[in-house]
């Protein structure tokens, strides 16, 4: 097992003001007993709604963070006492924060890093050159960091990180803030890399696109507690979360009602817009369309995601936590 | 603005402690740096015997905090940021409204910054301060000066914000010359004339050397009143000057668009 | 060996680069920091302007003592500066990015900046220095000679390891800087000064908990071959290395805990 965490937990004391002069103690569990293993080669995607402790169990898998209790390996190694060497096995991105020299353009990161890995020089260049053209940095590859763009910046960091070949890499929110066309690129670099390299993937993410596109497996972590294990199908059949598709029609038409696996959510009061909820593991959206097409004309449709934090919440109340 | 300055302070707690902390560790050091020079004039110097010198570093210490001689730019980086712009829609003169919060802020940090090197001073070596209560009023109203005319002196050194990109060179010289010609390390009495002379053509003496020569009461009666009078000089000067200089500034941002 | 040096090599050149490219403004900085010397050195003169002694020293003592201790400090402002301003580093998060490589942490603290600018203050020093070392009337044996060029090194390093223990601090007190300037800038205003006009308590706190007296007084007496106060005998003089040693340790272990301390507590 290439991360191995048992009975995860991490506590913090927050002190608030309660009053002009006393501040109490709160202790929040922000990571509570997670159990799990992560086969080398495999592809997981790690959700969960902001607070739910995901960064949290990013920091005890690096080394960032030491646990209040249980055990977690890395690479089979202890990720604190173990630091530099994980250090050389792992690469890890941070969305929000960045690991490169704000100054120096990502040339001299690179050079920079290469040295702190102590490698080879003909086998980083290659690998450079290898990252430089799948991930199409050559036009800014002379640019200060802090001038770059933040997909650009992204890219930048997912080389650096992969320019030491890990074994393993953790991205903690890649693709937050960047636009669609950049993100779907961004799937595309990493699904390749894995299957080149057969690096590990651990994504934590929002976006469950980039956990449709990208996860073998998805660990849903919730108040710091493990809530679901398995696969995408899996969970959204599990919680039953809907598609929705809106309709913009040519001419106003009656509520289109009695479609098969669909459930009509809104209909607006000219008609015109209708929106319809459908479970993706009993039809499609071409099936609906095709169904809808018989009906009335349609001018327009946007389709809407079962967002993470209404998954989250429904998995929350389908199954609710163990009593403390 | 006061109480905006004054809470505005009151909230770095931890802040005033420490600072507090390292200015009574250099009012020791200065203290003994002090005596030893006395020491070795024969145990009187330009009129200041061991305990007076004592005085002098720890009063010098204490008086840091709230006259504020070393760097202030909050003003120059908001004319380089460009916030300036809301300065000046303000209804309120915007020298006149720092200057309230630069009292505000002297106010707060007088007691918790000024208290703990006199009681350490005291405790260790016994200070010399007069029983009279006419130097204390005095010197209460010296201190007042002292700490407008170093926000007056600031501001100006601030102002050259509206043509300087870099205001490093500015406040290095400012910090190192009232650093020194302030009496904030020996005392202006020790200097050899022609830095005394240097020192008497700015206003400098007036933020430390002249309230602790008030309180002290090395300067009493009419040499007291000379004294204010010649801070009360130097505060109208830097205050004119900062107003001409500021509406040459907001001239330049205007014209050129800052 | 010089391997294992390359990244800290590669991570100072472009520091010093960016800071050098800025021609002007580095003058600039350079200029005032020699300032800063000029200034502080004002402080010996105008005394000396009113005594002929302090602390048993004459002049040429005092500017030598003075002298030696601020080369001493600038050399460590340069290198090791940066450190009180660990709480920069914590919240942008480049610590975490520090404990994510596979180097030692205080190795990259260290070499992640260098205050160039403080040569100016080294450069004054060095000439006030050459200056006073012909007025003192000093008996050159090989091992005063050897002496001379050790102790602004051993002094830079106690001066470094008091960045690095301010530093640490910082990891429990966030405003620590404040605090911790009492001992690093305070130390170096007490090194610049002989230890004898202290009273003993203070005397002490400044030899043995912070090893100012080492930095320059000390070594002074030996070069002077003076006998020291009461509690600090000549020879100590000798052992500003030792004392460096001692301090170092300290910082480190410090160190060590405060990373422990931060990793054990989260952010």
């Amino acid at each position: 097992m290439i991360i191995s965490v048992k009975d995860l937990r991490r506590e913090f004391v927050v002190r608030t003001p309660t009053g002009r002069l006393r501040r109490s103690r709160i202790i929040v569990h922000a990571v509570d007993g997670l159990s799990f293993d992560i086969a080398p080669g495999s592809s997981v995607g790690y959700i969960g709604a902001n607070g739910a402790g995901k960064s949290t169990t990013i920091k005890m898998l690096t080394g960032i963070l030491v646990p209040t209790s249980g055990t977690v390996r890395t690479c089979g190694l202890h990720p604190v006492r173990g630091r530099r060497a994980l250090a050389r096995r792992i690469g890890v991105v941070f969305g929000q924060r960045s690991q490169l020299w704000w100054d120096l353009p990502l040339r001299q990161s690179y050079r920079t890093l290469a040295a702190i890995h102590r490698l080879p020089a003909k086998e980083w260049s290659a690998r450079q050159a290898e990252l430089v053209e799948r991930l199409d940095l050559a036009s800014f590859l002379d640019t200060p960091v802090r001038q770059l763009s933040l997909g650009q910046r992204i890219r930048g960091e997912i080389a650096a990180a992969l320019l030491h070949s890990p074994e393993l890499l953790i991205l903690d929110e890649p693709t937050i803030g960047l636009d669609v066309l950049s993100k779907e690129r961004l799937r595309v670099f990493l699904a390749e890399q894995r299957v080149a390299h057969g690096t590990t993937l651990l994504l934590t993410t929002h976006d469950m696109d980039d956990v449709q596109r990208l996860c073998d497996r998805i660990l849903v972590v919730d108040h710091g507690r493990l809530a679901y294990d398995g696969s995408l199908p899996g969970l959204v059949a599990r919680v039953g979360a809907a598609r929705v598709l809106t309709l913009d029609l040519n001419k106003p038409s009656p509520p289109l009602t009695g479609i098969r696996f669909t459930r009509l959510v809104d209909v607006e009061p000219d008609g015109l817009r209708q929106r319809l909820a459908f479970s993706p593991h009993e039809t499609t959206a071409a099936a609906v369309l095709a169904e809808v097409g018989k009906r009335t004309d349609v001018r327009d449709l946007t389709i809407e995601e079962p967002d993470i934090e209404d998954v989250v919440r429904r998995l929350y109340l389908a199954s609710p936590p163990p009593p403390r | 603005m006061f109480a905006n300055g004054f809470r505005r302070w009151a909230t770095y707690r931890g802040a005033m402690a420490a600072g507090a902390f390292t200015n009574t560790i250099f009012g020791l050091i200065r203290a003994y740096i002090t005596v030893g020079a006395i020491g070795a004039a024969g145990g009187t110097l330009a009129g200041y015997d061991a305990k007076a010198g004592i005085t002098y570093a720890f009063l010098a210490q204490a008086l840091i905090a709230p006259v504020n001689i070393f760097t202030w730019n909050e003003f120059a980086l908001r004319v380089r940021t460009g916030d300036v712009a809301v300065d000046l829609a303000r209804p309120v003169d915007p020298q006149l409204a720092y200057l309230a919060s630069d009292l505000g802020r002297a106010a707060y940090s007088i007691i918790p910054r000024g208290l703990p090197p006199m009681l350490v001073g005291g405790v260790v070596f016994g200070l010399a301060m007069p029983t009279a209560a006419t130097p204390y009023l005095l010197g209460a109203i010296s201190l007042l000066l002292a700490v407008m005319v170093s926000f007056a002196c600031r501001w100006l050194a601030n102002l050259a914000a509206f043509w300087l990109l870099d205001l490093r060179g500015v406040m290095m010289i400012y910090v190192l010359a009232s650093g020194l010609l302030s009496g904030h390390l020996l005392p202006v009495h020790w200097f050899p004339s022609w830095l005394a002379a240097i020192a008497n053509a700015t206003p400098f003496p007036s933020i430390i050397q002249t309230p602790i020569d008030i309180v002290t009461g090395r300067a009493e009666g009419v040499d007291a009143l000379a004294l204010i009078g010649v801070q009360l000089g130097w505060l109208v000067v830097a205050l004119i000057a900062g107003r001409l200089v500021f509406a040459a500034g907001t001239r330049k941002l205007v014209v050129q668009g800052g | 060996m010089a391997d294992r040096l390359t990244p800290y090599r590669v991570l100072l050149a472009s520091r010093v680069r960016s800071q050098v490219t800025y021609g002007r403004s580095f003058a600039l900085d350079v200029l005032g920091s020699a300032s800063v010397g000029i200034v502080e050195f004002a402080e010996v003169y105008i005394i000396f302007a009113n005594v002929d002694a302090l602390g048993g020293l004459d002049f040429a003592g005092v500017a030598m003592v003075f002298a030696l201790a601020n080369l001493a400090f600038a050399l460590a402002d340069l290198a090791v500066g940066h450190l009180d301003q660990l709480p920069t580093y914590l919240r942008t998060g480049t610590l975490d990015a520090f404990l994510l490589r596979p180097l030692p942490v205080l190795a990259q603290l260290v070499t992640s900046d260098i205050s160039l600018r403080r040569l100016g203050r080294a450069a004054v020093a060095l000439a006030i220095l050459g200056i006073v070392l012909p007025l003192n009337d000093i008996d050159w044996t090989g091992a005063r000679i050897a002496l001379l060029f050790v102790a602004p090194l051993a002094g830079a390093a106690i001066f470094a390891a008091l960045f690095v223990i301010a530093g640490a601090v910082q990891f429990w007190l966030v405003e620590g800087a404040e605090f911790t300037a009492a001992f690093t800038y305070g130390g170096s205003y007490a090194a610049s000064f002989p230890a004898s006009v202290f009273a003993v308590p203070m005397r002490v706190l400044f030899t043995f908990v912070v090893p100012a007296a080492f930095v320059a007084y000390l070594p002074t007496l030996v070069l002077l071959d003076q006998p020291g106060p009461g509690g600090l005998p000549q020879w100590l003089g000798w052992c500003a290395p030792l004392a460096a040693a001692g301090i170092w340790l300290v910082a480190v272990l410090g160190w060590r805990a405060g990373l422990r301390h931060y990793t054990g507590a989260g952010s």
